[in-house]
């Protein structure tokens, strides 16, 4: 008795037992797996579990629990009511989920300094399947349909002047498979951007690896034509002291589904991801990111901003954060903005934080969804700014500070006429 | 020399319960020199007369005028009355996301004046204007009054007022929720752009603390969508000591009016 009552008057030191069962001094304990299997899912036991059938003993709330495998035969047939899919309009996938890929994958050209080496090679290649692992069965379609891969890497202490430049075309409306691996090596310094443009119907898969101490920069730009259809996902590793450093812009395409992970695997290492879309009546613009915090002292920044115009523009952003028992002295922030510009749009946010373990620097998620609406005009208008001037005062400066991020200015001004066309094509 | 003139205004609103009349008759001219204090008890309708001069959407304009110069006010677009000279401070100025107070303030400037302002001097004009209404040289980096307190946005409205330079200035309940020293530093800041001598102010006001510091020409108190009674600035200190009872709202405006002139006889 005494022992208790001591045990009580020490609330958040750490104590031999449980008082309550899934609880721990640091509060409930989610995920009953990690206290046995403390690695991040790429690394063994935990993945060999969640591959056939969601993992044992992990709620289903729990992004720790959600099913990674290399085979498309362990994700079951989509119905639409999967936790993951359950703002995708399935059948405007065009066959990404049901079809063997075998279209014709976007072209790559790649434009790159000499320091930086570019291959195109087989499925058999050992830098296949280092940094990613399909986390869901559209990943897993192209996984196992893909024909070559275009693996770029920065070799170790090269310092990259100027971009990277991975230019995909797409090659028409057959549903493909695409396969591309970054590895920045330790040390080295670079900035990857991938563009997408053209008509494609495609499941990308792409890998990025920055080894110890590398600074990687990737942008992906979707720039598609109106009728294209695109799942990206793009997972990365990072090793010790790594930076990286991720921007998703989706501007152009019927459905884009972007899939960003990011998974620690040694302390020190840290990670910004930021995001951009611009919806258009019809389009669907969904983004979905993953970072797994496995490991101790890692720092994470996630910021999204999103603006939505016509009917039935369409964006998701679902940001999960899961900071794991072992992730001690993490500090991590998500937010999420969207700007509503007309009636019609509709912009889900959904911010998902999951701690197991209470000594953390810091964590933080926000999401806010305004609109622009008649007050806003009113107010600027009354000070002599006329209406399509005040629309695009708003939304350039909504979406500038994503845009300053990208620090690539050719591809800055890209992207700011890209936003001011957007603007103008309804009149706005 | 310009002339602000409003004629038998009648504005209506709809509301769920069906349109509903606020304005039912208002009759006002203002000249380029003078100030107008706009007083009345809440809900007689002075906030309706700022909006409509302004253009806000939400007010129906039944019949009646407002001229500016002789222009038709009313057909003018909100853009357009700004544009012509007229400018509102507003009782709940507007948050306006994404958009810096500098990037905003440039933008308008160059929309009043129909060219961009010199750099230098512009910059120079910003920092001096804020700092006589002292308002933070950082408020220059946030987006339009999205955090300010209150008070703060009071007084960025009046920063637009010196900075904008309008031919007429009106003043919806500027001096609503704020403290001594702020209703001080905001009422220095609209008799400096008075004194400038280009400008006639139209002051709306619930209370007669402001005109402590902002000396009206003319007083028109406001019961129930018209001007019961009109004076000089007498009629605000005798405002102060009775307040609104005597004009009992929902009573025929036309019998206070009738009762206050046999009082003053």
């Amino acid at each position: 008795m005494t022992d208790i009552t001591t045990e009580k008057a020490r609330i958040g030191a750490p104590s031999a037992q449980p008082f309550i069962n899934g609880f721990t001094e640091e509060g409930e304990s989610l995920s009953p797996l990690n206290a046995a299997e403390s690695k991040a899912p790429l690394a063994g036991e935990a993945v060999k579990r969640h591959s056939h059938g969601g993992g044992v003993g992990i709620p289903d709330s729990s992004r720790a629990g959600r099913l990674t495998s290399y085979k498309l035969a362990d994700f079951k047939p989509l119905t639409g009511m999967e936790e993951d899919w359950r703002f995708t309009p399935l059948k405007r996938l065009r066959g990404l989920h049901t079809e063997v890929l075998g279209g014709a994958a976007p072209a790559v050209s790649i434009t790159a300094p000499d320091s930086v080496r570019v291959e195109t090679v087989g499925r058999d290649d050992r830098r296949i399947g280092s940094a990613a692992i399909p986390e869901d069965r559209v990943s897993a379609n192209a996984w196992e349909n893909f024909a070559e891969a275009t693996v770029i890497t920065v070799p170790s202490e090269v310092q990259v002047d100027g971009e990277v430049s991975v230019l995909l075309t797409g090659q028409g409306t057959e549903a493909s498979a695409q396969h591309i691996v970054i590895v920045a090596e330790k040390f080295s310094k670079s900035v990857v951007v991938l563009d997408h443009q053209g008509t494609a119907v495609v499941s990308e898969n792409v890998e990025i690896l920055v080894e110890d101490g590398a600074q990687l920069t990737v942008i992906s730009l979707q720039e598609w034509n109106d009728d294209a259809v695109h799942a990206s996902s793009q997972q990365v590793k990072l090793g010790r002291d790594a930076k990286f450093k991720h921007i998703v812009v989706s501007l152009g395409g019927d459905l884009v589904r972007v899939t960003p992970s990011a998974r620690f695997t040694a302390p020190g290492a840290e990670v910004e991801l930021f995001g951009l879309y611009f919806a258009d009546a019809g389009q669907h613009l969904e983004q979905r990111l993953f970072v797994d915090h496995a490991v101790a002292n890692c720092k994470s920044n996630v910021l999204y901003k999103g603006a939505l115009q016509g009917r039935n523009a369409h964006t998701v952003w679902v940001g999960d954060v899961l900071i794991r028992k072992e992730a001690e002295g993490t500090d991590t922030y998500e937010a999420n903005r969207n700007l509503v510009l007309t009636d019609g749009a509709r912009a889900d946010s959904v911010p998902n934080l999951e701690i197991e373990t209470g000594l953390i620097a810091g964590a933080g998620h926000a999401s806010a969804t305004g609109r622009f609406d008649d007050q806003h005009l009113f107010y600027l208008m009354a000070r002599g700014i006329p209406e399509d001037v005040a629309r695009r005062l708003v939304v350039r400066g909504f979406l500038n500070e994503i845009i300053q991020k990208i620090n690539v200015p050719a591809i800055e001004e890209r992207l700011t006429e890209a936003v001011e066309r957007e603007l103008a094509a309804t009149n706005h | 020399m310009s002339t602000l003139e409003i004629k038998d205004l009648h504005v209506s609103i709809d509301t769920e319960q069906g349109t509903k009349e606020i304005l039912k008759g208002v009759s006002l001219t203002i000249r380029t020199g003078e100030t107008h204090a706009i007083m009345g008890p809440n809900g007689s309708g002075k906030s309706t007369l700022a909006s409509t001069i302004a253009g806000h959407p939400r007010y129906n304009v039944t019949s009646g005028t407002i001229t500016l110069d002789g222009e038709d006010v009313l057909a003018m677009t909100v853009d357009e009355r700004a544009r012509a000279g007229l400018f509102l401070a507003m009782q709940y100025p507007v948050e306006v996301p994404g958009v810096s107070m500098t990037n905003f303030l440039r933008t308008a400037k160059t929309a009043i004046d129909g060219e961009a302002p010199k750099l230098r001097t512009w910059t120079k004009d910003v920092k001096e204007a804020m700092a006589q209404l002292r308002i933070d040289a950082d408020f220059t980096q946030r987006n339009v009054n999205e955090g300010f307190s209150g008070g703060e946005k009071k007084r960025v409205e009046i920063l637009q007022l010196e900075l904008f330079k309008p031919k007429f200035a009106i003043l919806d309940e500027t001096d609503s929720g704020l403290d001594v020293d702020a209703l001080k530093v905001v009422s220095e800041g609209v008799n400096r752009a008075h004194g400038e001598g280009n400008m006639g102010t139209l002051l709306i006001t619930h209370y007669t603390r402001i005109l402590r510091y902002i000396k009206p020409d003319f007083v028109h108190v406001f019961v129930d969508g018209q001007v019961v009674e009109e004076g000089g600035p007498e009629l605000a200190d005798r405002l102060e000591d009775e307040g609104y009872d005597r004009y009992a709202t929902g009573a025929g405006a036309a019998t206070i009016a009738a009762a206050s002139a046999a009082a003053q006889a």
